[in-house]
């Protein structure tokens, strides 16, 4: 109950300082017209953030250790703040290597990125090398069980860690570190293979409907509503279980069966959008000359519409190649995805998902399942900044 | 002595361009007495429409108001707070912009519109303003003035939404109006009767008025005084009678000189000889409405006809029908006396090749991602069949005849291009493929006059050099009168009047071409009012075609 009421008290107290705060500024600048026409809401979110920050900084400036017990809350909000910082840091370091090292070309482009989106481009190479080079950085097999099970994060002998595996182990003992490398070139290389598969398929027929329409628009956009009804995770567990015979059957890795049907669905909502950003284009007077020439299909679809479309279509890739990447690891986690003994990130999320319960107050132990989960997260956020930046650079967007 | 209502002085903006503060307006002074009306005319580009848009101490997104003042009744609306502007704006300074159609909102009727600013600044109450509006769209002459207001906007034609839109700024009784280009999108039968709506309310009223247009004739029908800006400097200011018979710096004088080209006239056609295209009581329609009716034209060897009608006249459909994006639902076009197949997919390449067109809106026609040399070396390799160096050769062969240095233009993108250089490239498109006949879509429509008169005279050479022949549709009198040989004149599909143009600028005309000509705006201030005793209000513009 307190608890309210403090929170209200503080409301009203920022409230009387924002007035105060564009009062002193009109008297004091004598009426400059940034404080006489600032509206109070304005004024009281400039108060009401610097309120937020004090605050973030006691919060992170308070004690660990209540009566021996580590507080969670501090602990987790410590680690954010240390990964947002450090994050930050390296992204700018990155982006001035890449403004001073290099040929003029790509000099520029670092030149006019956010940081943002260095950050975005940094996380991706780092996460390119890592899932080439899995074999020779991890530092044991994807597959191999060793000495312990269920060792700590954090390395730290004391809190039940070992020097040995920084990250600690699984339960039948596992060094999750390799497997989080090992995980990076499954879940990633499919993921990419498979949007890559969806936007050919997706696309291809979304120009073509477009440019030809009737009964072929119609026929096509219908087999898509139709497929789009279908809950897309359950649409996909149900066909990977007829799949998972199949596989037995022909003797194909069930793997080729996820690309194929998570392409399948996802290059619906490609279909979609490219038809939809083609009819758009196919409209133009060039389309009409270039028709009028007597220019066939595959050149309108090529040349003339797809240069026009990448704008968008690029954008979807990004958020698409997430979605993927995210539906590949709800699979995992259910239990029909990538299948044991590969690592995987959704899969390790569920093996050590009990952990969690241990968050209260034992952080470091309810770090095993947060790790592969925190590598997703990471990457989606990554490529959502690139693709931001990409789109603000191609559709010539000014601040 | 009358009072001085809105004084500007040196007035300077810029607008923000690659990280860049760049002069659009340097330095402009002008002043406004209560009841005057004030033309502003330029091109593109000379920093009218800013100006205007200054004067109500508002600058678009990316721009900023750098120095200067200006003055409304004594408050300068430079410095004025957000809260002082805001009590001025809509109650004494309206705005009625170009766009009617995009300026209202389709989602709410006209009326529920016409009230906010009214209601909003306290002045009548809801219902009030609303029998205020109908009394305004009596005045402003709107058919049904009681009932139009409950209309939505797509409800109502263009210039009609226009002279809502004038009725929604007079709603307060402003001081001042700036009209931005309000008639430039409609046709002339049209244009004329917004023009006399708006002139007669801005009387009536006493308002004060700074007219924003690029046409010399309309403005001089319009304004007590002109002032001539060009690229953000003013050139010259006068009343409107001396500055019409008198201009005194040089490009006020090209601008007056412009509708001074015409083309030499022909020979006529022999008797008997083969045309290069002919419609033959071709009739078409979309799904099930009919929009042409037994359309019959020929078109002679190296001779321009001109078709001529007002929107919706099915002028651009008979452009269709000849390329074969629309198939004919009776007749047949003939190419060289030998008929076309009606869909352009069952044409073989060299029947596509003989007949090109060019486009009204370059800014369509021309891929934004392709550079020049593609643009115009595509055609050139797939009717000719010419790569590498042949083909860059041809294009630059081309480039040369449209005027443009190939060096220069060769790897530019479209976006980099003015209006009248796309355009250009436009033509060099069409002739990259050697045809013997072009289609001019409106081609001069979206163009100023300067550069429209340079397009024109370009493909009058052209003629001449490769022995063309153009089917010229346009809405514009003017152009018909500099380029065309023949003329047609159509109306709700059908092909009114048909002839040599020397005949159909003579009377006697068909009723519908006398009302076209006759609503022309000329350069002659007293053109508006002579032509309104002469037919009455009642008998011009619309209402008079809807007589026919």
């Amino acid at each position: 109950m307190s608890w309210g009421i403090n929170l209200i008290l503080i409301l009203i107290a920022t409230g009387a300082v924002a007035w105060g705060f564009r009062y002193a500024g009109q008297q004091l600048t004598s009426n400059k017209p940034l404080y006489r026409d600032m509206s109070f809401a304005v004024a009281f979110g400039y108060v009401f953030g610097v309120v937020i920050c004090v605050g973030a900084i006691l919060y992170y400036f308070q004690p660990i250790d209540k009566k021996g017990v580590q507080a969670a809350g501090v602990v987790f909000f410590r680690w954010a703040v240390h990964g947002f910082t450090g994050f930050a840091i390296a992204a700018y370091l990155f982006r001035l290597f890449g403004r001073s090292v290099g040929t003029t070309v790509t000099r520029k482009l670092f030149r006019s990125m956010p940081l943002t989106a260095a950050f975005g481009v940094l996380v991706i190479i780092i996460y390119a090398v890592v899932s080439i080079f899995a074999g020779s950085i991890a530092p044991y097999g994807q597959e191999e069980v060793l000495a312990g099970s269920n060792i700590v994060p954090g390395g730290n002998p004391l809190m039940g860690g070992d020097p040995e595996f920084p990250l600690g182990t699984d339960q039948i003992g596992r060094d999750i570190f390799s497997r989080l490398i090992f995980g990076a070139q499954n879940t990633v290389g499919i993921a990419f293979a498979t949007t890559c598969l969806a936007f050919f398929v997706g696309g291809s027929l979304g120009f073509l409907a477009s440019i030809v329409g009737g009964w072929l628009d119609q026929l096509l956009s219908r087999a898509v509503d139709v497929l789009m009804a279908i809950p897309a995770l359950i649409f996909a567990l149900l066909l990977m279980t007829i799949a998972s015979v199949w596989s037995n059957q022909l003797g194909i890795d069930r793997t080729i069966f996820m690309i194929l049907i998570i392409a399948m669905i996802d290059s619906t909502r490609v279909y979609r959008l490219s038809r939809a950003v083609g009819q758009n284009i196919v409209v133009m007077d060039y389309i009409e000359a270039a028709k009028l020439r007597g220019e066939g299909m595959a050149y309108l679809i090529f040349k003339e519409i797809l240069p026009n479309a990448m704008a968008p279509l690029l954008a979807e890739f990004g958020l698409r190649f997430c979605f993927v990447f995210l539906t590949i690891a709800s699979l995992s986690f259910l239990g029909v995805g990538i299948q044991p003994p590969l690592a995987d990130w959704g899969t390790m999320v569920k093996d050590l998902s009990q952990f969690i319960n241990f968050a209260a107050f034992a952080p470091n132990v309810a770090t095993a399942p947060l790790l592969a989960a925190g590598a997703i997260a990471l990457l989606t956020v990554a490529v959502n900044f690139v693709v931001d930046w990409m789109l603000h650079k191609s559709s010539g967007l000014k601040e | 002595m009358i009072k001085q209502l809105l004084k500007i002085r040196d007035l300077k903006i810029e607008g923000r361009s690659d990280e860049t503060w760049s002069s659009i307006v340097n330095g402009i002074d002008l002043d406004l007495k209560k009841g005057e009306v004030l033309g502003l005319i330029g091109e593109s580009g000379a920093g009218k429409s800013t100006v205007g848009l200054a004067a109500m101490g508002f600058t678009r997104d990316g721009c900023r108001i750098s120095s200067g003042s200006v003055e409304f009744d004594g408050v300068d609306l430079v410095t004025a707070s957000a809260a002082v502007k805001r009590g001025m704006l809509g109650k004494r300074i309206a705005y009625v912009a170009q766009s009617a159609a995009a300026s209202f909102n389709p989602a709410h009727r006209l009326l529920d519109q016409h009230t906010e600013a009214p209601v909003q600044h306290r002045l009548q109450s809801r219902s009030e303003s609303e029998l205020d509006g109908m009394e305004l769209y009596r005045r402003l002459r709107l058919p049904d003035p009681d009932n139009i207001g409950f209309r939505y906007p797509h409800q109502v034609s263009g210039g009609q939404l226009q002279r809502a839109m004038t009725a929604m700024a007079m709603s307060c009784r402003p001081d001042l109006i700036i009209f931005d280009e309000p008639t430039t999108a409609l046709d002339v039968t049209t244009q004329i009767e917004v023009l006399a709506a708006i002139r007669d309310i801005v009387e009536q009223f006493d308002t004060a008025a700074i007219y924003i247009t690029h046409d010399l004739a309309v403005v001089a029908q319009m304004a007590d005084r002109i002032k001539v800006l060009l690229r953000g400097d003013e050139v010259e200011e006068a009343d409107t009678r001396s500055m019409l018979s008198d201009p005194k710096e040089d490009y006020t004088k090209s601008l007056w000189a412009i509708r001074s080209f015409q083309r030499p006239s022909k020979p006529g056609v022999l008797k008997g000889a083969t045309p290069i295209l002919a419609m033959k009581n071709v009739s078409a329609s979309y799904g099930k409405s009919p929009v042409l009716f037994d359309v019959d034209f020929d078109i002679h060897a190296g001779r321009t006809l001109a078709v001529v009608g007002e929107s919706g006249s099915g002028k651009s459909t008979a452009a269709r029908c000849i390329t074969g994006l629309l198939s004919p639902s009776q007749g047949h076009i003939e190419f060289n006396g030998e008929a076309l197949p009606l869909d352009y997919r069952k044409r073989s390449k060299d029947q596509l090749r003989q007949a090109q067109m060019i486009y009204q809106m370059a800014d369509t026609a021309l891929n934004p991602c392709s550079r020049i040399g593609d643009v115009i070396g595509r055609p050139v390799q797939f009717y000719s069949g010419l790569t590498g160096t042949a083909k860059r050769k041809r294009v630059e062969e081309l480039l040369v005849q449209i005027e443009m240095e190939p060096s220069q233009y060769i790897d530019r993108l479209p976006g980099e291009l003015s209006g009248g250089q796309k355009q250009r490239i436009g033509i060099a498109r069409a002739l990259a493929a050697e045809p013997q006949f072009i289609i001019c879509d409106e081609v001069t429509s979206a163009l100023d006059q300067l550069v429209a008169e340079g397009i024109l005279k370009l493909l009058a050479q052209l003629q001449d050099d490769l022995g063309l022949s153009y089917m010229f549709i346009t809405h514009d009198l003017a152009t018909v009168r500099a380029i065309s040989d023949e003329v047609v004149v159509m109306k709700d599909g059908r092909v009114v009047e048909q002839g040599p143009k020397e005949e159909m600028f003579q009377p006697p005309h068909h009723p519908y071409t006398d009302l076209l000509l006759s609503s022309v705006p000329e350069m002659d201030p007293d053109w508006l009012t002579n032509l309104l005793e002469v037919r009455g209000v009642d008998n011009i513009g619309d209402a008079a075609v809807q007589k026919m």
